[in-house]
């Protein structure tokens, strides 16, 4: 069996953009890994690399993660060029290292927006999203109790594809991806998930007009249809939602608020 | 926080306003190029249909003008985009890679800004050279089944065209247009919100065919002029001397 498909433990050279806390810029260092299992994660190949770091008195690189099983959207980083690394519809803590052959040259960059300013090493601030999010993401009239539960028929597949819009974790890989580094993505799937359902109907015209004043304002960039937002998109999110963010933001501009 | 408003300048109404008057623009180019289909029938045929735009008088300078608005709104928004998508990302990547499967990201894509500007600029030569081309009365002819004199649209197209200089350039121009209509035509209707989860793959693919037969049925035109010995007499003028 040869050490590429094998079980055996393999080496890879890393290169990993270091950018001290506060600096303007950066720069790719090398670093070389060996003993990594193939079934580790690509965090699990990192921690080792910030072990062997640590050992020898160096700075660890500074890389950001929370549930480390797909949900919280913390994780993050681009890999070989792409958003979350080469394999589609996960995170970064889902990307195992089988999928890089042994011996393999692995580039890490953060994500780059100048919307995510860089904190440090690899981990950018995300909290324009939450910016956006506060302008509208949520429903602050009063829904009521769980109401009677045939008075309001929402049909299913409308009830799925409000899931499918809600299942946006706010990884930001959608801007990281970007070759304009828009968030349309994101707050399409927002401004969609609440359009669908009746709950959003009240705030539907003011929230798509205030949560995409606010994208524009943190600097987000104009989508110009490349779609590769939805590959990198560890939830399979659709542009579906970017068309469906157009059609509301028409809606309002005659609707009442 | 002020109430938020729908504004043509925000990220989305650029969008709209691009995708809308790109809409109008693929409209305009299926009719230019069935007007252009016209120099394959002959000589008369295209001073006939020449002729004719011209008798539309005050409805033509409506028509024209409007035509303009709607390149200059989709110029306009589209270079706006692009600076703000400069903008938005200071910092290149060091590698920088598509993802491949659900992406619509292609070579067409990402030069839409290029090709954009090479047609805007072809746009100001095409216009010099035939809409405002020469109307001395070396430029004017007689048209069978119509009285006095017309202009002799048709001369200065096989003027321009017998010079290889002009048909290479005008052939490489509309390859160009095929690789902006090829990310253009569907993303015309992504962008005013037109297309839902069955018409998206549809457009996606009609756009390569749309590009190819605008394309190809544009450069067609001073490939046919500048070979055919006989252009006067449209495609029989290839074989007849």
């Amino acid at each position: 069996m040869s050490a590429q498909n094998g079980t055996g433990l393999r080496s890879y050279k890393l290169k990993v953009w270091r950018q001290p806390r506060g600096a303007a810029g950066g720069k790719l260092v090398d670093y070389e890994v060996s003993g990594i299992d193939p079934g580790m994660s690509f965090l699990e190949m990192v921690d080792q690399l910030n072990e062997s770091l640590l050992k020898r008195g160096e700075e660890p690189v500074a890389i950001e993660s929370d549930c480390r099983e797909g949900i919280c959207g913390t994780c993050g980083v681009v890999i070989d060029g792409m958003a979350h690394g080469p394999i589609p519809n996960i995170t970064t803590c889902s990307l195992r290292m089988r999928s890089f052959p042994n011996g393999a040259t692995i580039t890490v960059e953060p994500f780059r927006a100048k919307a995510f300013p860089i904190i440090k090493d690899l981990i950018v601030d995300r909290s324009a999203m939450d910016r956006i999010q506060r302008r509208g993401g949520y429903v602050s009239v009063n829904a009521g109790s769980a109401p009677e539960a045939n008075a309001t028929p929402i049909a299913r597949d409308v009830q799925e594809s409000a899931m499918d819009s809600a299942a946006c974790i706010q990884c930001g890989a959608c801007v990281a991806a970007c070759p304009n580094a828009a968030a349309h993505l994101f707050v399409g799937a927002r401004v969609r998930q609440f359009a669908l359902l009746p709950q959003g109907h009240p705030e539907r015209n003011e929230r798509v007009l205030a949560m995409v004043e606010q994208m524009d304002a943190e600097g987000f960039g104009d989508c110009s249809n490349h779609g590769e937002c939805e590959a990198a998109c560890p939830k399979s999110i659709s542009i579906e939602n970017i068309a469906t963010m157009r059609r509301e933001y028409m809606r309002a501009a005659v609707g009442k608020r | 926080m002020s109430t938020p408003r729908f504004q043509l300048r925000s990220s989305i109404g650029k969008k709209l306003l691009n995708g809308l008057t790109g809409v109008l623009l693929l409209l305009f180019i299926v009719a230019h190029l069935a007007g252009n289909l016209t120099i394959f029938v002959g000589k008369d045929a295209l001073n006939a249909y020449a002729a004719t735009t011209h008798s539309l008088g005050p409805l033509l300078i409506v028509i024209e003008l409007g035509l303009a608005a709607v390149f200059l709104v989709h110029a306009g928004s589209a270079i706006s985009v692009w600076r703000d998508n400069q903008a938005a990302r200071d910092t290149r990547y060091m590698v920088s890679k598509s993802k491949g499967a659900a992406s619509k990201q292609t070579v067409a894509s990402r030069t839409m800004i290029i090709t954009g500007l090479v047609l805007l600029a072809f746009l100001i030569l095409h216009l010099w050279q035939f809409r405002f081309g020469p109307t001395t009365p070396a430029y004017q002819t007689t048209l069978p089944g119509h009285a006095g004199e017309v202009w002799n649209l048709h001369l200065i197209v096989v003027e321009t065209f017998k010079n290889p200089i002009w048909t290479a350039l005008y052939v490489v121009v509309m390859i160009l247009l095929g690789f902006h209509l090829r990310h253009g035509f569907w993303s015309a209707f992504q962008s005013i919100g037109a297309l839902n989860p069955k018409l998206r793959p549809i457009a996606f693919s009609a756009g390569v065919v749309f590009a190819i037969v605008i394309a190809v049925g544009f450069l067609l035109l001073p490939i046919f002029v500048y070979l055919a010995p006989d252009p006067n007499a449209g495609v029989l003028g290839l074989v007849k001397p």
